[in-house]
């Protein structure tokens, strides 16, 4: 803990009083981690500071309260951003998919729902025909069916798709390349103490919005869910810079960063608990109480504000809320036990793929043309999906289709089941019957679409464009649940005398229902590629709203995790952080091995001897020269060379800003001054220059382990308190430093993996 | 100033988005929409009409009504009626907003790429920029041309100026961004 100036001591010097802190001392590079330590440190410290002056007068003590309710004020102000941005990319993004297919006449601005909506054109089995939406065929060639309009519809849906493709990674390339992929994986890496500049930033915020509704409109296989979450983080770090307390504090920062991303999860699947504990869970690294509630606050901000704006018309935050009402019986956990082994393997399968993938793209020449890889894979999703009319719309609409279970009402191919009423060709939507050949064109279809999208996803998530895996793993769940579903109740139907369904289920009811099965497997599919475990059953759970579901959804997922860890014990996210080489400690993995401090620190016994300074030893071109040496992050500062014995740490950036900072505003500073870390100057000959205090700078507590501390020991302490370095005694005598970057690197290396691989501080 | 502005940007969005469902005025925003699925000889058919929401009902909805008598409540109690409300004014304001937003974003990316070095080669000569660059390959990357704009500027200290300074420092980040994502791909791959 540094002294900062001021502090009262018997025998203050007089230049004590005029010290005064030194502007950007305390701040950190680009591309560092933070001290957590020190930062909590000085918000300790503020908090003193205006607690005690609160007593003074009436300012001072409005001042007071002031501090204390911004953080509240902070996450209201980010709820209310989060959700007004969600409901612009919803309407936007619904607006311009179907803008590929075609225009309403009588008002530009709705979608071909919307268009339809007052007209009495509607049937029962075309529930969106109406005479003032236009396809393009109809506006171009005049006429709407016919082999010419299928073609002119083909052609005008793959331009449209590639317009909007190009337009937005141009706009990500000239504007704000941060703005590309999910944000998940950065966004942990920052919360758990890294700094990358810019990322959450206002242009960053403006082009992610823009461009994740031209990619979303664009037919990619990718969903918003993701993208979701590092805007909200965006508006939560713009607001943050509104008020000292968090603008100046990264560790207060990041408090209000997981709020935020709660808010973020919540506008996106419409369930504000769900997206607590996936901030939780998944992008959180610390998560004190107080975080907890204002996380739940700023999702319930964000989830009535998204719900006010209420973009879908039937005052649903999502597009696929589906309520259930039939039970389900314990035969068919078989079922869903099956589906979560499916979601395993396909979570497994694709985070080999995906990271293989990328790791090509990131070292051959492929990723030297990220627009041209836009634009092909843009055109080749278009070329495939436009015949299927299950891939040819919206991801979002045809997962509901899938949960919705077939009843009267229902009109869609999925539902034409085979009447057996009067032993005629007649077709019935209730299920429980035979399939008719409806349903077994519409499956034959699913399985090209899941296909499809299997292939598809591994080639879009990565790609220079916002990106989300959500909805496409949810889609690839719900389209094997629904298989299964459907197959389950044909089985049913023409086997109803064995044991199994002659107990629970009987002829003509409704027995098996393949909407909950679509459920399962979308929930399993998602779990096993991010394996997400409470906050996916929750956000499931407020998706459905039904309680009765929650033991297939945790058996399904409980599978799927346990069959992923099989294959490897990362998910999507963790495999991403890994192969960009950021400074990740990851909290749940456990170290095992007992190595000792004295294996993992440096100096190791090849390398140069530590870099020290001395006490009160150094002059100002002999410090310089140290740090235009060495490329060390800071260095610990000890009595003289015989003793070896520690006083502090300072850090490079400190020592830099403070010298310059000295040069400027001091006169008589010179090259040949001496610079001390003591309280009082060294006693020196009358005609030197006048000596550099650096006291200020000097961090008074830095953590010590002795080498013979296991490596376990050291692992914790470096997780639960957040530091950056260690340094390393013996016998009471500084021997070396140990820093996260060593430790992520040995972790490498006893996992077998590259240790150079770790790239950043 | 740049926070003032977002938040003007941020209450322009709100306010026309959060409105009471009450005042919207448009009364083609309601409506009560009734499934009713096939019935004996009647085919399915889905009836609209704009009426609040204790009209929203079988009876008053499905007209006229295709079978007669004591089949009246067999045929209502399969329909599903529903009351439904939308703005449209949100779904126009919105629109128009991401378009103009996004019109904006193009004409600027086109200057920037396109036009901006035209001029500036016309201005200034081919040799200026030549010397200013670092390591961008040739002249085609946006804002290639910011180191040299800054260090010519720091003699008048006005608005435009600063306008001007902060729009290359601006530039500079962009441009180290870029190097480190698509260049280098050492974030985001």
């Amino acid at each position: 803990m540094s002294n900062g100036g001021g502090a009262a001591s018997s025998s203050t010097h007089l230049l004590d009083f005029l010290e005064e802190p030194i502007p950007g001392v305390g701040t950190y590079d680009d591309f560092h981690t933070i001290d957590w330590v020190r930062e909590k440190c000085k918000d300790r410290e503020r908090h003193r500071k205006i607690n005690s002056k609160k007593k003074e007068s009436a300012w001072e003590f409005t001042k007071s309260l002031y501090d204390a309710w911004s953080g509240w004020l902070v996450v209201t102000l980010t709820g209310l951003a989060s959700g007004a941005l969600a409901g612009l990319i919803d309407i936007a993004a619904d607006w311009m998919n179907d803008l590929k297919e075609g225009v309403c006449l009588s008002a530009m601005w709705f979608n071909h729902e919307q268009c339809c909506w007052t007209s009495n054109e509607t049937t029962f089995d075309e529930r969106d025909k109406c005479t003032q939406w236009k396809s393009w065929a109809e506006l171009i060639l005049g006429q709407a069916e016919g082999p010419g309009s299928y073609i002119m519809n083909y052609f005008m849906y793959i331009y449209w798709a590639l317009s909007f493709a190009f337009l937005a990674v141009c706009l990500v390339k000239v504007f704000a390349p941060y703005a590309c992929g999910s944000g998940i994986p950065e966004i942990k890496t920052i919360l758990s103490g890294f700094i990358i500049r810019g990322y959450l930033g206002k242009w960053t915020l403006m082009i992610k919005t823009i461009t994740l509704v031209l990619a979303v409109a664009s037919g990619l296989s990718l969903g918003k869910e993701g993208p979701l979450v590092h805007v909200a983080c965006c508006c939560g770090n713009i607001f943050s810079y509104l008020f000292p307390k968090y603008s100046k504090n990264e560790a207060k920062k990041r408090e209000v960063l997981s709020a935020a991303s709660a808010a973020g999860v919540s506008v996106a699947f419409g369930a504000p608990i769900g997206g607590v504990l996936f901030s939780l869970e998944e992008v959180s690294y610390y998560f004190p109480l107080k975080t907890l509630w204002r996380s739940f606050f700023a999702a319930l901000v964000a989830a009535f504000v998204l719900r006010s704006i209420n973009p879908f018309g039937n005052s649903r935050l999502v597009l696929f809320y589906v309520e259930y009402h039939t039970p389900w019986y314990l035969f068919e956990l078989i079922p869903f036990i099956l589906l979560g082994v499916f979601g395993g393997l396909w979570g497994a399968f694709f985070i080999r793929t995906n990271i293989a993938w990328c790791r090509r793209r990131k070292s051959t020449r492929f990723g030297k043309y990220p627009v041209l890889e836009v634009i092909l894979v843009a055109t080749i999703t278009a070329v495939v999906a436009f015949p299927n009319p299950y891939t040819r719309q919206n991801t979002s609409e045809l997962i509901k289709e899938l949960f919705t279970d077939c009843g009267p009402l229902e009109t869609s191919a999925l539902c034409k089941y085979r009447s057996e009423m009067n032993g005629s060709t007649a077709y019935t939507d209730n299920p429980n019957q035979p399939a008719g050949p409806g349903v077994y064109s519409a499956m034959w279809q699913l399985c090209l679409a899941l296909i499809f999208k299997i292939i598809m996803t591994i080639f879009t998530f990565g790609l220079k464009v916002p990106s989300g895996l959500f909805i496409p793993s949810m889609a690839i769940g719900a389209i094997a649940g629904r298989i299964v579903g459907i197959a389950m109740e044909q089985l049913a139907y023409y086997h109803h005398d064995w044991f199994l369904f002659k107990e629970w289920c009987e002829v003509g009811a409704d027995c098996i229902t393949p909407g909950l099965y679509a459920m399962v497997g979308a929930a399993a599919c998602l779990g096993g590629v991010t394996r997400m475990t409470v906050s996916l059953v929750v956000i499931v759970f407020e998706l459905t709203g039904g309680l009765e579901y929650i033991v297939p959804l945790m058996a399904a997922i409980m599978t799927s995790k346990w069959v992923g860890d099989a294959f490897g014990r990362e998910g999507i996210y963790e495999a991403h952080i890994r192969l960009n080489g950021y400074p990740f400690l990851d909290a749940k993995e456990e170290f095992t091995h007992t190595t000792l401090a004295r294996d993992v620190m440096r100096p190791r016994s090849s390398d140069p001897p530590l870099a020290v300074l001395t006490q009160d030893d150094l002059t100002v071109e002999e410090l310089q020269g140290i740090i235009n040496e060495t490329s060390y992050n800071g260095f610990p500062v000890i009595v003289s060379k015989e003793s070896q014995r520690l006083v502090g740490f300072a850090l490079r950036r400190d020592i830099t800003i403070a010298i310059e900072n000295a040069r400027r505003r001091q006169e008589g500073i010179m090259l040949n001054s001496r610079v001390y870390f003591t309280q009082h100057a060294p006693t020196l000959p009358a005609d030197s220059p006048r000596p550099l205090k650096l006291r200020s700078i000097l961090d008074m507590s830095p953590f010590t382990v002795t080498d013979h501390t296991p490596m376990e020991i050291v692992v914790d302490i470096f997780r639960k308190l957040g530091l950056r370095q260690c340094l390393v005694t013996h016998n009471g005598r500084l021997l070396g430093i140990v820093t996260k970057k060593d430790i992520l690197r040995h972790m490498a290396q006893m996992a077998n993996q590259d240790p150079e691989s770790i790239m950043f501080n | 100033s740049l926070i003032f502005e977002f938040f003007g940007l941020l209450s322009v969005i709100l306010c026309p988005l959060i409105r009471s469902p009450g005042s919207t005025g448009n009364s083609e925003d309601i409506r009560c929409k009734c499934i009713c699925p096939p019935y004996k000889e009647v085919e399915g058919h889905i009836y609209k009409q704009n009426v609040s929401l204790k009209d929203c009902n079988c009876l008053h909805v499905v007209e006229p009504m295709p079978v007669e008598g004591k089949d009246v409540e067999a045929y209502c109690l399969r329909c599903e009626c529903k009351y439904e409300e939308r703005s449209s004014g949100t779904i126009k304001f919105t629109i128009i907003l991401y378009l103009s937003i996004l019109g904006l974003l193009l004409l600027y990316m086109v200057y920037l790429t396109l036009l901006e070095p035209m001029l500036k080669r016309r201005l200034f000569g081919h040799s200026q920029l030549i010397q200013s660059d670092d390591d961008v390959v040739g002249d085609q990357q946006p804002f290639s041309n910011a180191h040299s704009v800054l260090s010519r500027s720091h003699s008048r200290p006005n608005m435009l100026n600063k306008v001007e300074h902060a729009q290359q420092r601006w530039r500079r980040q962009v441009q180290e961004q870029r190097k480190s994502v698509f260049d280098r791909h050492v974030v985001l791959s």
